[in-house]
């Protein structure tokens, strides 16, 4: 710490604590570079709801759940799996704020 | 809807202080005390007056010259030490834990007797706010009784190397063979036990001699001698049963106490009552002619109600003396020398350590009282008191009444306490007074709140003072060991 000085013992383990964990284990610096897919390194905002329990003045749609899963994950969820088995499910929906009635159901 | 996080900043749980033209923090949640630079204490000042957002603060550092990320990493310090809090963070509030069922003992206070022979118009253990019902029970503790209490405290001193004996009365000289047995006896059985025993004791001295002297000095027994001051103020209250003052009896045999006693230091603990206000000539007295290494004082336990007790005006006597010696004893500090004002010694000795209490002091914790009939209590001041027994050397502590009674004590079940930045040190004050005072040992001791603040704000400036002056000085507290 550079702006406050410990000067009694609790204070020096306080320093330690803090800076022990600022020096913690950080995500992603291994190497060689191990890349994840999915939705664990997805950080963007609008990802679920806001503050409020709304979805409607999120920076992404939330159209934008039904590709994240989609597209980039490799994990079983409850929308087709673009990786393996159903490359061609969201062809014809080109907007999907517009065309997402043209998302059908998959029979696998 | 939109909702945006704008998360506005206060003062976190702290006491801000300055000494010796720098700014200070006292964290009240942790004891810890971090010395601010001037852009750490400019955001406090900041923030002092009102709450600020994040930008709001950054801002201002940029604006008073900080680079952007020097500001940032200022405020993320003074977050991660939670000097600052922000509003969305809702601290939980203080909550006494169940308290720990096996928690090792440290010390034992033997009320080797409840008789005195003295009769100081003051004592709780006999004046008129006495909480004791010593009706129908053994006046002087029996060998045997005293050796169950050392088997006692070795048995449940857990891994505890130097578990701690204090003798205790009424007048603990008046059982001096009960004593010199005890100690012979404990020697051994803590040596069987892998384990050294120490000793203290607390007397009038008026009953000392050369042999009792002799033997103090060889086991390194600490003695505390209960005196008020000079003649006319050491007769006011401590006296005889007819009335005679002590002072003259004492005398003697305390000055050969201090030249033969040279194995622990002979400290004075001194009762501050109405008209015995006088600090300054009372710490002269004991200190420079008779000689005692440290002087401690503490006003007198008492209902408030009576003829003795200690009103506002003679409080105010007492706390402008004692900055007056607290002056002095800084002024050694900085020159590197001990002072023998022992007030200010053990608040320096917790503030070094970062001391946050659960519990105003070891009583019912580390420390247990025995009565001569070996009836156990939370310290030696609830001796032979029957609503405070906690249970018998012979049979252990009674875990329900002890559990009882830590948590009702636990500063976390003090309302008041929980905004007072003293707390840490405090936690509430003497289990004791506040029975006597408010009738429950776990009631705040609401009547000297405000004399403890600015007494730890006084200690404060003196720790921050010798930390920027003289740091070194302060390693020497870090071994030394509460007395009270």
């Amino acid at each position: 710490m550079k702006h406050l000085k410990p000067l009694n013992k609790k204070a020096l383990r306080i320093e330690e604590t803090i800076s022990s964990t600022e020096e913690d284990v950080i995500a992603l610096q291994q190497k060689p570079m191990h890349t994840p897919m999915g939705c664990s390194i997805s950080f963007s905002p609008g990802w679920e709801v806001d503050a409020g329990g709304g979805t409607a003045g999120l920076c992404q749609p939330a159209e934008r759940d039904i590709y994240d899963c989609y597209v980039t994950c490799f994990w079983p969820v409850q929308v087709p799996d673009h990786v393996n088995y159903s490359p061609d499910w969201a062809s014809n929906c080109a907007t999907a704020a517009k065309d997402w009635r043209s998302l059908d159901i998959i029979f696998p | 809807m939109t909702t945006i996080l704008a998360p506005k900043y206060r003062r976190g749980d702290i006491h801000l202080f300055d000494a010796d033209g720098a700014g200070f923090v006292y964290l009240a949640s942790a004891g810890a005390i971090f010395a601010l630079d001037e852009g750490a204490a400019s955001v406090m000042a900041l923030l002092g007056e009102r709450q600020m957002a994040y930008g709001e603060m950054v801002g201002a550092l940029v604006e008073a010259g900080y680079s952007r990320a020097d500001a940032e990493d200022l405020i993320r310090e003074l977050r991660a030490v939670r000097g600052i809090v922000s509003d969305e963070i809702r601290e939980a509030p203080l909550a006494p834990p169940v308290p720990p069922e096996d928690y090792p003992l440290q010390a034992l206070v033997l009320n080797v007797t409840n008789q005195c022979n003295l009769a100081c118009t003051y004592c709780y253990e006999f004046g008129a706010d006495k909480i004791a019902t010593p009706a129908g029970k053994p006046k002087y503790m029996t060998l045997e009784t005293a050796k169950t209490s050392v088997d006692f405290l070795l048995k449940s001193s857990g891994d505890r190397e130097s578990p701690h004996i204090t003798f205790f009365g009424g007048e603990t000289l008046m059982n001096f063979k009960l004593l010199r047995d005890v100690v012979l006896y404990a020697n051994e059985a803590a040596a069987a036990a892998g384990k050294r025993m120490t000793y203290s004791l607390t007397t009038n001295a008026t009953l000392l001699t050369d042999e009792i002297i002799q033997f103090l000095s060889d086991q390194a027994v600490g003695v505390t001698v209960s005196m008020d001051g000079p003649p006319d103020l050491q007769d006011k209250r401590r006296v005889y049963k007819n009335g005679k003052g002590s002072y003259a009896v004492m005398e003697p045999r305390l000055r050969k106490l201090i030249a033969g006693h040279k194995t622990r230091a002979i400290t004075a603990r001194v009762t501050l009552t109405e008209g015995v206000t006088d600090v300054i000539r009372i710490y002269r007295h004991l200190k420079d002619d008779l000689g005692f290494h440290e002087v401690g004082f503490a006003p007198v336990t008492d209902s408030g109600e009576q003829a003795y007790t200690l009103d506002s005006d003679g409080m105010d006597t007492v706390v402008s003396a004692f900055h007056e010696l607290a002056a002095e004893w800084l002024a050694y500090a900085l020159r590197g020398e001990m002072h023998g004002f022992s007030n200010v010694s053990e608040t320096i000795s917790e503030l070094t350590q970062g001391t946050n209490k659960s519990h105003p002091c070891g009583a019912g914790l580390g420390l247990v009282g025995v009565s001569p009939s070996g009836d156990l209590s939370p310290c030696h001041r609830f001796t032979d008191a029957d609503t405070h027994v906690l249970g018998h050397v012979t049979t252990g502590l009674d875990k329900e009444k002890r559990t009882d009674f830590l948590t009702r004590g636990h500063v976390g079940a003090k309302f008041d306490c929980a905004s007072c930045w003293a707390r840490p040190l405090c936690a509430g004050g003497c289990h004791h007074e506040a029975f006597v005072r408010y009738g429950d040992t776990g009631h705040a001791n609401l009547h000297y709140c405000d004399w403890i603040r600015e007494w730890t704000e006084a200690c404060l400036k003196i720790y921050g003072t010798v930390a920027q002056r003289n740091p070194e000085f302060l390693e020497r507290f870090a071994a030394r060991k509460g007395l009270s």
